[in-house]
């Protein structure tokens, strides 16, 4: 067998280098959200948006953008034949899920790294808040990395993948929705940030993570089998 | 001699429509099998079963002294599958998926590196191997797939029309990689019996319903009589 570390390298390397010759995920993702942001901006004639509606203004966007990511995921291994050749090699398949989760972190993480400040620009007085949501997001992240990587595995099979990861993700994705939120609002407040049932919610968010991670790994080589 | 593929009673459907019937094969280790038959006719689904990339449906199955699908993790890596799909990644060169596949089998470093430009050289893509297989055309992305499924030194070689889209060059140059290793055991899909018959121990002819209609030394088989007997589509 070849050693797990290995595969996860050479797949998420690939995945990467293939993204960076492409760029077919990562510009789409970031033009759609900074698009909403305008969208959001002028229809809801606001300048500022604190608390509860920046927090869901923020995670909506970065959710929905992170659905183009997640649709595309497994493209190149079900139209290229990517399956095939990993379920051909001695490698543990939980490598592919953990170097496609991992991938989709990398994704989200430069998402947000060029469009957390276009949000602050467009809808905060101050920076103050940026690094805890930073952190906050990181976690979120982790959650939606896995757990879309696990829909985008099901879904990638399907004519209809692209209705089809949206239908089943967004639904699993409600109680990460409900932390990430939960745990932004008191950043976002109006005033500066404050942490205000903070470590409640970074709880739920770590449990979702670990929940889906174990999940993913525990029933990814079954969604491999023909 | 020990088997490299012992088949007993093998089924493989689709839904209602039986792809493969009580196939029964056996190829010792080293040998080359052919096989044959018309479109439709379970060839391509035989390599996909043999190759772990399908589960049979029914009946006992053995590769390389594995028994699928149960034991489907002992014999990957010792089989090299080449398809109707190259496997490769467009957007990436001949050469990085040569080292996505070598890295994904174990192989990594100098050991890798000299196996690739040995390849390469081989099949005569030293030049285009840092081109993008999107660039390449259909002939040199199957002598790159062909370089894919022999890169870890399989046991086992699963060759499905292996001379699809090759010129005359192509054709010569591949055959001499696939056919050398004595103790590599061969099945190849072929609707060219003229060309490879000569180099197979044992050839099948499948017919309708995925059956063995006929199982025989290659030698004894008449590539005329079966180019007319491949001249259709199973229903």
């Amino acid at each position: 067998m070849t050693p797990t570390r290995v595969a996860f390298a050479a797949i998420l390397g690939k995945d990467l280098r293939a993204e960076l010759r492409t760029l077919q995920s990562l510009p789409a993702m970031a033009l759609f959200a900074v698009t909403t942001f305008v969208i959001f901006r002028f229809g809801l004639d606001r300048t500022e948006l604190s608390g509860s509606l920046g927090a869901g203004v923020l995670w909506a966007t970065l959710l929905f953008a992170a659905l183009l990511g997640i649709n595309r995921l497994f493209v190149a291994e079900r139209e290229e034949g990517g399956f095939d050749a990993i379920r051909l090699a001695p490698i543990d398949r939980s490598a592919l899920f953990a170097a496609k989760a991992a991938a989709l972190l990398v994704y989200l993480v430069a998402l947000e790294l060029v469009v957390v400040p276009v949000f602050a620009i467009f809808f905060l007085d101050s920076a103050a808040a940026l690094p805890p949501v930073a952190g906050v997001l990181l976690l979120a992240d982790l959650g939606l990395a896995a757990t879309g990587t696990l829909i985008s595995s099901m879904a990638v099979n399907s004519r209809a993948r692209d209705l089809l990861a949206p239908l089943v993700l967004l639904p699993l994705a409600v109680p990460l929705s409900i932390a990430a939120t939960g745990a932004l609002e008191p950043l976002l407040a109006v005033g500066g940030p404050g942490y205000e049932r903070f470590g409640t919610w970074l709880a739920v968010l770590g449990l979702y993570d670990l929940v889906f991670l174990l999940v993913g790994y525990a029933v990814f080589d079954f969604l491999l089998e023909d | 001699m020990s088997k490299a593929i012992e088949l007993r009673g093998l089924r493989r459907d689709f839904g209602e429509r039986a792809a493969l019937t009580d196939v029964d094969i056996s190829l010792p280790e080293g040998g080359s099998l052919l096989v044959l038959g018309p479109n439709g006719a379970g060839k391509t689904t035989l390599l996909r079963v043999l190759a772990t990339l399908l589960r049979p449906s029914a009946g006992d199955v053995r590769v390389l002294g594995a028994r699928l699908p149960a034991e489907a993790w002992r014999v990957r890596g010792r089989i090299g599958y080449l398809g109707h799909d190259p496997l490769l990644y467009r957007e990436l060169s001949g050469r990085e998926n040569l080292r996505f596949n070598a890295a994904l089998h174990g192989l990594r470093g100098e050991a890798a590196e000299q196996r690739i430009e040995e390849l390469l050289g081989a099949v005569a893509m030293t030049r285009r191997g840092d081109d993008r297989v999107a660039e390449l055309s259909a002939g040199m992305r199957q002598r790159l797939a062909i370089c894919r499924c022999l890169l870890h030194e399989p046991d086992l070689l699963l060759l499905d029309e292996p001379d699809s889209n090759l010129d005359s060059e192509g054709r010569e140059l591949t055959h001499e990689q696939l056919a050398a290793g004595e103790q590599r055991a061969r099945v190849l899909v072929t609707h060219d019996p003229r060309r490879h018959l000569p180099d197979a121990d044992r050839a099948i002819v499948l017919g309708p319903g995925g059956r063995v209609v006929r199982e025989c030394a290659a030698a004894d088989l008449d590539p005329d009589e079966v180019i007319s007997a491949m001249g259709g589509v199973v229903a």
